[in-house]
């Protein structure tokens, strides 16, 4: 089957779906944004978190064709939704996001760790919880970060200063196996505070 | 596999009338898990997402109409002061993302003992409405569910919406699990006091076959409640009569050892859950939050 | 300071560089952290290739069986399959692989031996496809009794897991389902318990837990046109994946190349071949690239698990609280293959007596092979259990004696100097008595944190969590405290090296150093400390990390706490001997300008050559002048010796590192649930590097300590072995209400022999919060608890 849904503001089409296909496998397999992690695919580590019409889903459980005529953001688009939202009051995306298919294996020869530190990004623009994950620290083998960017993303977007615990809930669907969630909690306290200094 | 997209209701039903062996899917949470990890391929989805009215709740005099796919966090945010055993339930389902997908609908479709709506809509007592082309028709939830994993429904039929009774008093809701968030029940237990109707109602979730109530343990505390005169002194209910009500609850279980839990144990919990409900309703039902008190206390 | 000494590895060292903006010691954030953050970072399950097909393995549905046939002529036929392989398609003699033992097929040769044992692999499509096709294929089991413990494993007609086997171990087991027995004797027990005043016995049993790294096995192999692959995978140690790939594809080393994946974590699961050999199977069968990704189902039977363990300890003590001995036996579940279990013996053994001085001991620790899951390599590597029980064994003591049980291990602490089991001395600092006074002196979190202003209970904050199950009833504190040992690299007399190469060269007229490793990231933070040991080293500022791969030497396994040792002193030593070439370069072309050149000790600071008194002599990249300089190094720890077969004498270790818990724990006493409040560590790391980084670690390696106490095991039928809860609904790990605070307090005492002092770090916390856990349960419940995970049935007397 075919399915058109818009993707960070940009609209797709993915061609031949088969019918079981999940909105995860989608986006990793068919739209070249593998950002969305395959970790579980049961519902049960948040790794696959998006936004579908707003609300943070696991994209896993989402059948591709439920999300059409849909809008979707993942973790690639999350620093053009969060400004988006900053600059208009509410986030639609920008299209920014998208484009080749995967990661290529050139790409993947080709990467190479920056130079200076990663604060410095080198022309990436970055949203508070994404710089706030960097540099608390929260990140170690990454896997998890980008289902809970977009899930501590749609936290702070309702609750500016959530408590600790307010915020152990809200992340109680996202696994992570390296950090212990110490540094968690961290980088998303600094997002909040960051954000509140903004204000 | 098929993929049947209806814009309607009305094409919802004559889809399922026309493919009886259609798996509905609102939510996802259950029936995308199953076929991620290859454990069922259905003939036809019947993706059922565009169905407004499926998503819309209503709080009317008596009761509170539920969506088949309101998802469980608008019952939290929404219908806590008349569903509060639901929403109670509903926040206990696993996670987040996943209270902001799924649904009552979904849960009573699969009928899992282990469901986390089953004890606390039991409890308050409610009507599964469903739907096929040849008509609608009203479950009472004690004759929904009717062995492991199955319901009441025809094979035409849809879950439209749920009927919950507004609560007339206290209600609660225990699930346990061997972690503190986003875990399936090992077992469950919801209480409602009814002071309209001066009856208590329950629901056992994960302790037997199907979602139960523990009905010799709601006629003893009936019992119990009425002779002390305890609805109308407001007076603390006694350790023994809360004890004998959480053994009798205990009682009704009828659990299996399983990788979640040994039978031994979920009869155990059961029966500590509904001590400690029964208490904390009735702490509420004395502090006046139980509507019959109200202006009295 | 600057003094003269020699590292390990022979290279003279006269220079000990200053501090260098984003070197040692600074927390440097992570160079991979833009990517991770922007879902731009490539894991191995992310790769594509054009007309790439998806792999598929189909794997035994039983635990022990005879194949009678398999059929795959159904799969075969289906639209969009490419391949369908089993073992009689293997192309080369040798079939079967393994880390120290090649005891395990490719694809099962007429017998499986544990649940989920590869039998045939499929190359389609899409994987739905290869889903099908696998399906498809029609196996005929004969099934075999199974063995699945001690007493099936070692029973006079016990079926024999690898018959006729002739390994290195084979010889000295005393049952051939025995992979290898480590007895270490020393003193005299039976003298010694005369002079005990209390003697404590314990049975204590360790359920198998699993690493659950988030990102499933899988990668990407791409057939070329010199008859080689290309393999894009998710490993620990890239250079041992390929000994073992190789020979099976009937491919020589260098046609085989290898580039490391993002890695989705890893703990010990890594270490083994999983997908990489069948991916590239079926992309050298179909000429087509071809990805295989597990899916979390599939992980649980894709690599290895913590090895379950019984342990059966006895202790005696003075009425002083002075240990005077300790027997022990100590039984690891191997499971079906070999794997690590060998080396994970020599850990249990060696270290079963924990960081306590006893000079008369008498241990045994073997490792079954049975038709369990196969168990290897896990974060911890058999000091872990051996943690579990003689630190319970530790509070039995201290309670039988009246003495408090943090007093009673300091009384018995070890300290530099003190002589291990196996006759080694510990000869750098070992300060077990005060990081247990250091986690003691933390004040305790508050009390009854649940409760709220208002009326109403945060159940966010009690047992049960979000479950509602109690408002305060039942609730009961406890405390407990454990502290643990454990070793630091490759044991044992294997060669243990890692190789750096650096390349320094100028840029734009500024200098840049590249690391280029084989060191397999995990999340561990390599990369990070990478570069700052570059910058430190070479007074740069801009450092690039090349990817890991095969076309540089081995940089050993990113396990057993040694990469930041191993490759982080690789990364050093070859920066050494690069800013030596630059400085005499400089000597060479400058020399004659300044007499510093020839005098002076010479730095590398912020781009240039200077004086140890600070004054500038050249810049760095006009030394260069468009040459670059590029070294590729060995790096070894100092040698390590077998430990003996029969008294288990022998330096076998490098270094040892040492962490120690306090557990605060709430238990709901009548429903069996438990919220860990607080779970303080405090460790020392010899030298911080990265200070988050070290942070992180401790609190990762922490929680997954209190997964195993609480909650984490896989469960296999003991009838049938077979697994019965493969899947994160089922195996649980801790999620973020489940982790307390873990505040960390690390020393840095320094390990002289080892690079800028640093001691391995990423396993001890594993190893002491499980039993501190445990304790603090106890506490609270007054309960034995002989097992973990403890469930709530084992506290509510309903198991």
């Amino acid at each position: 089957m075919r399915v058109n849904f818009t993707v960070n503001g940009r609209p797709q089409e993915a061609d031949d779906v088969w019918e079981g296909e999940s909105l995860l496998y989608v986006l990793r397999e068919r739209l070249g944004l593998p950002g969305s992690k395959n970790a579980c695919e049961q519902g049960e580590c948040g790794s696959c978190t998006v936004r579908l019409d707003g609300v943070p889903v696991c994209s896993c459980l989402v059948a591709a064709g439920q999300v059409e005529g849909r809008d979707v953001v993942t973790v690639e688009g999350l620093a053009d939704f969060a400004k988006q939202r900053e600059e208009h009051g509410h986030a639609c995306g920008t299209g920014a996001c998208g484009g080749a298919q995967g990661v290529s294996t050139d790409e993947a020869k080709q990467w190479t760790a920056k130079g200076t530190d990663s604060q410095t990004g080198e022309g990436v623009e970055l949203s508070p919880i994404q710089q706030a994950f960097i540099d608390a620290g929260a990140v170690q083998c990454g896997f998890c970060t980008p289902g809970l960017l977009v899930q501590a993303d749609a936290l702070l977007e309702s609750n500016a200063s959530p408590s600790d615990q307010d915020i152990r809930e809200a992340l109680s669907g996202n696994l992570c196996r390296c950090t212990g969630y110490e540094k968690i909690l961290d980088a998303v306290r600094l997002a909040a505070a960051r954000q509140g200094e903004a204000v | 596999m098929d993929f049947l997209r209806p814009a309607s209701w009305e094409e919802a039903l004559a889809a399922k009338a026309e493919h009886p062996t259609a798996v509905p899917i609102a939510g996802g949470t259950d029936i995308m898990v199953e076929i991620n990890f290859d454990h069922r391929r259905p003939e036809y989805l019947l993706d059922l997402n565009r169905i407004e009215l499926l998503r819309e709740w209503e709080v009317g005099e008596e009761v509170t109409r539920i969506g088949a796919s309101v998802p469980y966090t608008q019952i939290i945010e929404n219908l806590r002061a008349t569903v509060p055993g639901l929403a109670l339930a509903s926040h206990t389902v696993a996670s987040p993302q996943i209270r902001n997908r799924g649904g009552v609908g979904g849960n009573l479709g699969c009928a899992s003992p282990a469901g986390d709506s089953h004890p606390a809509l039991l409890a308050a007592g409610a009507e599964v409405e469903v739907e096929s082309v040849r008509g609608s028709r009203l479950i009472p939830i004690d004759e929904f569910y009717t062995g492991v994993k199955r319901n009441a429904l025809a094979p035409d039929e849809l879950i439209k919406t749920v009927h919950v009774k507004n609560a007339d008093g206290p209600q609660q809701y225990s699930k346990v699990g061997t972690r503190n968030a986003m875990v399936i029940a090992v077992c469950a237990f919801g209480l409602a006091l009814h002071p309209e109707t001066r009856t208590v109602r329950t629901g056992i979730g994960s302790a037997a076959p199907t979602p139960i109530r523990a009905k010799a343990a709601e006629e003893f505390l009936n019992a119990a409640l009425e002779e002390g005169g305890f609805w109308d002194n407001g007076k603390v209910v006694t350790p023994s009569i809360a004890k004998q009500f959480g053994e009798l609850a205990s009682g009704a279980c009828n659990p299996i050892d399983d990788v979640r839990g040994t039978a031994k144990y979920r009869r155990h919990a059961v029966g500590i859950m509904a001590r400690r409900q029964l208490v904390w309703t009735w702490e509420q039902y004395r502090a006046g939050n139980g509507r019959t008190l109200e202006g009295a206390a | 300071m600057a003094n003269t000494r020699t590292t390990p590895s022979g290279t003279p060292t006269n220079v000990s560089q200053k501090h260098n903006q984003g070197g040692i010691g600074e927390s440097t954030l992570r160079p991979d952290g833009t990517l991770k953050v922007t879902g731009e970072f490539a894991y191995s399950s992310d790769m594509w290739h054009e007309d790439m097909l998806w792999g598929q393995t189909l794997r035994s549905t039983v635990a022990h069986a005879e194949i009678v046939s398999i059929d795959i002529s159904e799969a075969l036929a289906m639209p969009g399959v490419y391949s369908v392989l089993t073992y009689d398609d293997l192309p080369a003699e040798m079939k079967n692989y393994g880390l120290e033992i090649q005891d395990t097929p490719v694809l099962a040769n007429g017998r499986v031996r544990h649940h989920g044992e590869p039998v045939a692999l499929v190359a389609a499509d899409h994987p739905e496809t290869a889903r099908r096709a696998a399906a498809k294929i029609k196996i005929d089991y004969r099934e075999l009794p199974v063995v699945t413990d001690e007493a099936s494993a070692l029973a006079p007609d016990a079926p024999l897991i690898h018959e006729g086997r002739d390994d290195h171990h084979s010889g000295h087991v005393p049952h051939p389902n025995i992979v290898h027995r480590q007895p270490i004797i020393r003193g005299n027990v039976e003298e010694a318990r005369k002079r005990a005043d209390v003697i404590v016995e314990g049975e204590y049993t360790f359920g198998m837990q699993d690493q659950a790294f988030l990102g499933p096995e899988s990668g990407l192999a791409v057939p070329c046109e010199d008859g080689g692959v290309d393999l894009y995978v998710a490993t620990q140690w890239l250079h041992s994946d390929l000994k073992q790939i190789a020979p099976v594809l009937g491919l020589p080393e260098e046609k085989v190349r290898m580039t490391l994946s993002g890695v989705g974590g890893a703990f010990g699961g890594r270490e083994d071949i999983s997908m990489q050999i069948h991916a590239c199977l079926l992309a050298l069968a179909t000429n087509k690239p071809v990805k295989i990704v597990y899916n979390r189902f599939e992980s649980f039977f894709g690599h290895v698990h913590r090895h379950p363990a019984k342990l059966y300890y006895e202790h005696g003590a003075t009425k002083d609280g002075k240990l005077t001995h300790m027997k022990c036996k100590i039984v690891l579940d191997g499971g079906a293959y070999a794997s690590a279990s060998p080396a994970v013996v020599g850990n249990a053994s060696s270290l079963s007596v924990g960081p306590y001085v006893i000079d008369d001991v008498d241990i045994e620790a073997v490792a079954l092979y049975t038709n369990n899951p196969p168990c290897g390599a896990m974060r911890g590597f058999g000091a872990v259990q051996a943690c579990f029980a003689y630190e319970a064994q530790m509070d039995k003591l201290a309670a039988k004696l009246g003495i408090d049980p943090v007093e009673f291990r300091q009384l018995n602490a070890m300290e530099m100097g003190t002589l291990m089991p196996t006759g080694q001395v510990v000869d750098s600092p070992a300060p077990v008595a005060e990081l247990l006074r250091r986690i003691k002196a933390r004040p305790l979190p508050p009390e009854r944190q649940w409760e709220t202003a208002g009326e109403s209970a945060d159940v966010r904050a009690l047992p049960g969590g979000l479950s509602n199950t109690t408002h305060g009833e039942g609730v009961v504190r406890g405390v407990g405290y454990a502290v643990g040992i454990k070793n630091v690299g490759f044991s044992e007399g294997f060669d243990d090296y890692s190789t750096a190469r650096v390349r320094l060269e100028a840029i734009g007229g500024e200098p840049v150093a590249m690391v280029h490793t084989a060191m397999a990231e995990v999340g561990q933070g390599g990369v990070t400390v990478h570069a700052q040991i570059a910058r430190t080293e070479l007074g740069v500022t801009n450092v690039t990390i090349h990817p890991a791969d095969t076309q540089v030497g081995s940089a050993g396994s990113t396990s057993a706490s040694r990469q930041t040792y191993m490759t982080g002193g690789a990364v050093k030593n070859t920066c050494e001997a690069v800013r030596e070439k630059l400085l005499e370069i400089g000597r060479r072309k400058n020399g004659s300008y300044h007499p510093a050149w020839a005098t002076a000790e010479l730095l590398l600071e912020g781009g240039k050559v200077v004086t140890d008194g600070g004054e500038v002599l050249a810049d760095i990249a006009d030394i260069l002048e468009g040459e670059a300089i590029d070294l590729e190094l060995e790096f070894r720890h100092r040698p390590t010796v077998a430990f003996d077969l029969v008294t288990g004498q022998g330096d076998g270790h490098v270094q040892y590192t040492f962490a120690a818990h306090r557990a605060v724990v709430e238990v709901d006493t009548e429903l069996g649930l438990v919220k860990v409040v607080e779970l303080a560590c405090a460790q020392d790391v010899g030298k911080a590097l990265n200070p988050l980084s070290v942070v992180g670690q401790i609190q990762g390696g922490t929680t997954q300590g209190l997964g195993v106490a609480v909650m984490e095991e896989i469960i296999v039928d003991p009838k049938t072995a077979k697994v019965r809860n493969p899947s994160f609904t089922d195996y649980l790990i801790p999620t973020i209400l489940d982790t307390p605070s873990i505040p960390v307090d690390y020393l840095e005492l320094a390990d002289p022999n080892a690079p800028y002092g640093l001691r391995g770090l990423g396993e001890a916390p594993t190893l002491s919060s499980t039993p501190a856990v445990l304790a603090a349960i106890r506490a609270a419940t007054g309960l034995e608890l002989n097992k973990t995970p403890i469930r709530p049935e084992a506290l509510t007397g309903t198991l």
